[in-house]
């Protein structure tokens, strides 16, 4: 009934946009939608495979995996007692969730501190010192994970948390993305928070952080995305089993059996992917938005 | 002797890097404009002599050594020259630094050393230390875990590289004529007409004349680099267009304004959110030659499905397509953002005027997309170059035969596979030159575009 009114009364809405090269073809409209539909949701379909497959194998034993049974089996549950409890992946997905949580805040926290001071205050050696943040774009970690190994361990850190975080609680991206917004933001909110008496920290919770929302949740998802899914790092500083985070653990199940498992595998895998698919979900609005804003030059 | 010559191309190159129009020569006098930056680079160039204690000029060193000790000295000059530029000069008009025009707070001068105290001292401590560290590890014959080094020069960088001196400087210098040459073409003809198409046509060959010039630089053999050069581009360069060309399709599509929409564009990009590690495992199951669903796809017709581990081309596709699953999220978000700058009124007054869908999209989307299309092509770049690591460790672990070990993975497997710090160190100097010239490309190419994705 919506769609319809929608239709006759602003046909152009439903015009194709001349992007589409098969679907203009088709003139009429109706069957034009279907189509865009039947192709969306194929394409869907088709990137989704890959964990719905690892969700189907992760209910099957290995008879029916080997069978190329199409429905779920029955062992879901003791897949789950498996990894879960007696393989250790409670303990894993805990070290990953302290770890991502601490890096995505502390990132945070320290890029809106930097961001304050590059927009707000002028001091001298400001250019230089955004050229020292900004230069460290180019230098990704894992091109110097040798050295980075090597400073650590001399620091003592070697099979701690500490190593997982603080090297990786500063960042220029996050700096650079909140310098941006804050310079886009109206000059006028400083003028009048100066004439109010606000110090600066009062400034950045009731203003600044409240206008940056958004942001925020865009660069949320990019960190947390980013810390939970680090592989190498951990790999290589951690050699106590119990501390490992939950990507590297994966390895020691992929390992552990004395038949290759399968099952206790994908289901290992799908659980891994929770927690950051979850935070895509939840901010995604903020995130795609960041996105759209960020992109748009 | 030979060290006066790399300190006096240095000074050369202090010009080339110096001079400016915004450096000292558009400030001062003539003479000063080129004094300075040439003792500049005289400089860069010296200090850089004395960081290696001039061992790539002894008499008997190496001829790739020091070939590679003159373009050492040659880059600090020029880097040394530039900075001073941009010190001397106006750097208002800088497009990175610059000031933000802003009421600020007038308070002391200990509020912006405390509030960017933390960041600074993390950078310099776990990304400049390291980097400095990695150059100096490279020069070093040491072993992970061992207090004792002996310095080697930079032997550990030449032996990866080709042993004759002329094809080292000769090749790439070629490349880079080249590419100055067809892009010489491409401005001085009119982008209509025959001529003007066949001069932007035959442009990416300059590129792949680079690609092809840096293959030969590097040693063939167990010891040399290039089978690893070649396995990085292969895989780099599969998996950035296919994910790119299949990105773009199917923003395309997701672009429709159909119910549902935004279900639709969740669903399509939430891989975004998976790790390389889990990709690995997933497609490693797909492809399972035993109990993988393609295997049985293909033994329902009777087909034998090989085990893509055993083969290389098998390998380095599998590994291709996982990992453009993994980042087609990224790329379909972007180039739906990117959508959304073409401007619609005029697409729709091009339909009316009778221009095809083909037409539109080629002339209209496309080229407005270019901006995007290069962001994206560096940071795939960059998953490809470190991210890739957790997939390729857990599908082939390198398998067959090193066929799949691109160098992020080979770094590893020399540095802490086999303890030898110096030399995959010295593996992460030339990913690192990479990365650099990949990122002043970009600056240079889009100077106002935000660099928002990337993992640094």
């Amino acid at each position: 009934m919506t769609a319809n009114r929608t239709r006759t009364s602003q046909p152009r809405r439903h015009e194709p946009l001349g992007l589409a090269i098969a679907t203009d073809q088709m003139s009429h409209p109706r069957l034009r939608r279907w189509g865009i539909h039947l192709a969306l949701a194929l394409v869907c379909v088709v990137i989704g495979f890959p964990i719905i497959y690892a969700a189907l194998i992760a209910t099957q034993n290995n008879a029916e995996i080997f069978a190329f049974q199409l429905r779920p089996g029955d062992s879901l549950l003791p897949h789950f007692d498996l990894v879960w409890n007696r393989r250790g992946l409670a303990g894993f997905m805990w070290n990953s969730t302290v770890q991502a949580v601490a890096v995505t805040v502390g990132k945070i926290v320290l890029s809106l501190l930097a961001g304050l001071a590059f927009v707000y205050f002028r001091f001298r050696g400001k250019w230089l010192i955004f050229m020292f943040v900004l230069i460290t774009l180019m230098m990704p970690t894992e091109v110097m994970i040798l050295a980075l190994f090597t400073t650590v361990s001399d620091l003592g850190w070697g099979d701690t948390y500490t190593a997982l975080i603080v090297p990786f609680i500063a960042s220029a991206t996050a700096v650079f993305v909140f310098r941006q917004h804050f310079a886009n933001l109206p000059e006028s909110l400083v003028e009048s928070a100066q004439i109010d008496g606000a110090s600066p920290f009062q400034f950045l919770f009731r203003i600044l952080i409240p206008l940056s929302w958004n942001v925020i949740g865009a660069v949320i998802v990019i960190q947390f995305v980013y810390a939970w899914n680090m592989y190498l790092w951990p790999l290589l500083i951690i050699r106590d089993s119990d501390r490992q985070v939950v990507q590297v653990a994966l390895q020691s199940l992929q390992q552990a059996g004395e038949l290759t498992t399968y099952g206790p595998l994908m289901l290992a895998a799908v659980l891994a992917s929770v927690p950051p698919v979850l935070v895509f979900l939840l901010l995604q609005r903020p995130f795609m938005s960041g996105f759209a804003i960020g992109a748009d030059k | 002797m030979l060290i006066g010559i790399a300190i006096a191309l240095g000074a050369i190159a202090g010009l080339l890097g110096g001079r400016t129009s915004q450096g000292p020569a558009a400030r001062h006098g003539t003479i000063l404009g080129w004094a300075v930056p040439a003792l500049l680079g005289g400089i860069g160039a010296l200090a850089a002599v004395l960081l290696l204690d001039g061992c790539a000029w002894l008499p008997d060193s190496e001829g790739t050594q020091t070939v590679l000790g003159t373009g050492i000295a040659m880059v600090a000059g020029w880097g040394l020259a530039r900075i001073g530029a941009y010190l001397l000069g106006d750097r208002r008009d800088s497009p990175l630094g610059g000031d933000t025009y802003t009421a600020t707070f007038r308070l002391g001068w200990w509020w912006p050393v405390l509030l960017l105290g933390p960041t600074l001292v993390i950078l310099a401590l776990f990304l400049y230390g390291p980097a400095l560290e990695t150059f100096a590890l490279s020069t070093q014959l040491v072993r992970l875990g061992a207090p004792r080094s002996v310095p080697v020069c930079l032997s550990h960088v030449s032996e990866l590289l080709t042993p004759s001196p002329a094809r080292l400087v000769g090749l790439p210098l070629a490349a880079v004529a080249l590419m100055a040459l067809l892009r010489l073409w491409k401005t001085h003809t009119s982008p209509v007409g025959f001529v003007g198409q066949s001069a932007r046509l035959v442009q990416p060959l300059g590129a792949l004349a680079l690609l092809t010039a840096l293959y030969y630089v590097f040693a063939a053999g167990p010891a040399g680099y290039r089978s690893i050069y070649f396995n990085t581009v292969v895989i780099s360069v599969g998996t950035v267009l296919l994910s790119m060309v299949l990105g773009l399709a199917i923003a395309n599509l997701a672009f429709k304004k159909v119910r549902g929409i935004t279900v639709y564009r969740t669903l399509l990009i939430w891989p975004y959110a998976i790790s390389p590690p889990v990709a690995g495992i997933l497609f490693a199951m797909i492809l399972d030659p035993l109990a993988g669903v393609t295997a049985h796809v293909f033994d329902l017709f009777g087909l034998d499905f090989p085990n893509y581990r055993s083969d290389p081309t098998l390998a380095r596709t599998a590994i291709v397509v996982s990992s453009t699953w993994k980042v087609l999220g990224f790329n379909i978000l972007f180039y739906l953002a990117g959508l959304q700058t073409v401007r619609r009124d005029l697409l729709e007054a091009a339909a009316i005027d009778g221009a095809t869908p083909w037409q539109r999209f080629r002339y209209m989307a496309l080229p407005a997309l270019g901006p995007i299309t290069f962001f994206l092509l560096i940071t795939n770049l960059t998953y490809v170059f470190f991210d890739i690591y957790g997939t390729i460790e857990y599908m082939t672990a390198g398998a067959p035969a090193g066929a799949t070990s691109v160098s992020i993975y080979e770094i590893i497997r020399v540095g802490v596979g086999t303890g030898d710090l110096g030399r995959g160190a010295a593996q992460s100097v030339l990913l690192f030159v990479a990365v650099i010239a990949l990122t002043v490309w970009q600056f240079r190419r889009s100077r106002s575009s935000v660099a928002y994705g990337g993992a640094a």
